[in-house]
């Protein structure tokens, strides 16, 4: 059995950070821009190695999204960055027209989503990003869990052609995917389960890891799987996992309407009908507070997600 | 640029204003108004300005690049583009019908020849067009990027974002031109939302601005070449273009009626006789 420890804890824009700086070295071609958030998103260091790739836009997010359809038409693959809330609610008729229409190989790459950006409260804590941009046809949309993912995903995004949504967060949050395989569209299957299979993202994957363990100590045996690309949805896994152990929980810090929670009902019950469970935020905002002590509030603590996995468990037939 | 053929491009102005009215008339829909106030942009540009590639390549390297941000006058950018050879005029015939590459308003999904990024809801080609003109610079091309914006669209705010980005960064291969016609949908300008002193919002945005007659040909190249000359030394560039929209059409002309209508069969007609037919009709 797999066990997963959290002996190291960093951010995960820090891995966006890190995983920029490296493309920059690779690929001539990157370039990033910012809109007045260098270094909250940790672009500081592809800004100093190389300046004339990196284009300071100021607080004016709808421009950058249009700056950046531009940038992809002359052949570059530009990076965006700024917070989530300002990366789709504020810029989303941009991103829709400019980049997703016009299919442009832009990587909107967000920070701060979710609850875990904490003290900045609600207006600053998006909690529909997932939605809205899964539902932009041809939007590709990935959730990395931990620093190291987030890193690799970034470079991936590179390679990937056509526009793609990267969402990641604030706090300093336990590493554990080093060394593991990422693919774009591949579920991680992270620990094997027969009686529960609990789907999560970002953040949430290691609530879902904690949670495993509670189960397993009620002698449950749950399976995590790591769905880190919400679109394209690896259906494939997603299938696999239910039809073996009969029943789910989704896990994410979003709304429940809209995102991994509705894919992967969706995908179920066209397919393969089992009870779902999902761990979500039930919709509402949310407010001021310390990131763990908010994800607690709002129903997203691996006890909530044991909870949800005996409910799924007992709906069984 | 090649010599300069006035009465050429004088028969294409009238042609490819026949074509818009019969586009928009053919499928009862469209924008008549801006698209004939603009034609002779167009014609500059395609005809006699822009240095182009045969055929049409996405990134444009080694050539001007034009983008159209008030894309609801697409009616004469695709006239235009037919005219100049990037898919044949027989094609007008399907704009804003079911299974054409000529949607309503322009885009690349359809991939039709010509268009770089779909534009329509507007505010957004300005920012396109710079990223477009950054992205010359770091392939170090030296071509030039225009882009065109109605004097409506100067009320939204991205327009503004664009304006201080380009100056900020001194953004000096790009021409950027407003069709100045003093109309949008809901009435005249001044009236909706005056947009004051026009020139002296993007002098002081860090911009070169130059004011032209544009549906007076021989005045607005004139101005576009001068706009060409002072590219280069760290500002970007503006044509502030006063045209009269409908230009061409007596009856549609200098009224905000003929924004997004299409004519009735008696005023097609009324229309075509005002246009000659000089390069023969889609």
């Amino acid at each position: 059995m797999v066990k997963f420890t959290a002996n190291e804890k960093k951010d995960t824009r820090s891995g966006f950070g890190v995983g920029l700086h490296e493309l920059g070295k690779q690929n001539p071609n990157v370039v990033a821009l910012c809109a007045d958030l260098l270094g909250s998103l940790k672009m500081d260091a592809f800004k100093k190695d190389f300046p004339e790739r990196f284009f300071q836009v100021g607080i004016a997010e709808a421009n950058m999204m249009g700056l950046a359809a531009g940038l992809a038409t002359g052949g570059k693959i530009p990076f965006t960055g700024t917070f989530a809330n300002f990366s789709t609610g504020r810029v989303y008729d941009q991103i829709r027209q400019s980049i997703a229409y016009s299919e442009k190989n832009v990587k909107i790459c967000a920070s701060h989503a979710g609850l875990t950006l904490g003290e900045d409260g609600a207006t600053h804590q998006i909690l529909e990003d997932i939605g809205m941009m899964k539902m932009l046809p041809g939007m590709t949309v990935v959730v990395p869990a931990d620093y190291e993912q987030t890193r690799v995903a970034t470079i991936a995004l590179a390679s990937h052609v056509g526009p793609a949504y990267l969402r990641f967060g604030r706090p300093a949050w336990p590493i554990f995917t080093t060394g593991r395989p990422f693919t774009i569209g591949k579920a991680d299957r992270m620990i094997e389960g027969k009686d529960v299979t609990l789907f999560a993202c970002g953040h949430m994957v290691w609530q879902a890891i904690e949670a495993e363990s509670i189960l397993a100590d009620k002698g449950i045996s749950a399976e995590v799987i790591n769905v880190h690309t919400i679109k394209p949805l690896d259906v494939e896994t997603i299938l696999a996992s239910a039809n073996k152990t009969g029943c789910v929980v989704t896990c994410e810090e979003h709304q429940i309407n809209g995102g991994l929670g509705d894919s992967v009902a969706q995908c179920l019950s066209r397919f393969h009908p089992v009870p779902v469970e999902m761990i979500a935020v039930n919709d509402s905002f949310g407010e001021s507070g310390k990131p763990l002590d908010l994800l607690k509030k709002y129903g997203l603590s691996p006890e909530n997600i044991v909870k949800a996995a005996e409910k799924a468990i007992s709906r069984k037939k | 640029m090649p010599t300069l053929d006035l009465p050429h491009l004088q028969k294409l102005c009238t042609q490819i204003r026949r074509d818009i009215v019969r586009q928009v008339y053919n499928c009862q829909s469209g924008h008549p108004g801006g698209s004939l106030g603009c034609t002779e942009l167009f014609v500059a540009l395609y005809f006699h300005l822009m240095k182009r590639n045969p055929g049409f390549n996405m990134e444009g390297k080694g050539e001007d690049l034009f983008f159209l941000s008030n894309g609801h006058i697409s009616p004469a950018w695709y006239a235009t583009l037919a005219r100049a050879g990037y898919f044949d005029v027989k094609e007008l015939a399907t704009f804003r019908q079911i299974n054409s590459r000529l949607q309503g308003h322009p885009a690349t999904h359809e991939h039709l020849p010509g268009v770089r990024v779909a534009s329509g809801s507007l505010g957004q080609g300005l920012s396109v067009a710079i990223g477009a003109a950054l992205s010359k610079k770091l392939n170090k091309d030296p071509h030039t990027v225009y882009v065109l914006m109605g004097d409506g669209e100067q009320q939204e705010g991205q327009v503004w974002e664009a304006s201080m980005f380009a100056a900020h960064h001194k953004v000096d291969n790009l021409i950027a031109t407003i069709d100045y016609n003093g109309q949008q949908i809901d009435g005249p300008v001044d009236q909706v939302m005056s947009l004051k002193n026009l020139k002296a919002k993007w002098e002081s945005f860090g911009w070169t601005v130059l004011e032209c007659n544009g549906n007076n040909l021989p005045e607005l190249i004139t101005t576009m070449e001068k706009a060409k000359s002072l590219l280069g030394q760290g500002k970007p560039v503006l044509n502030l273009m006063k045209t009269v929209m409908g230009y061409g059409v007596d009856f549609m002309m200098g009224s905000h009626k003929w924004h997004g209508v299409a004519p009735n069969e008696e005023e097609f007609k009324k229309a075509m006789s005002q246009l000659e037919e000089t390069m023969g009709d889609f």
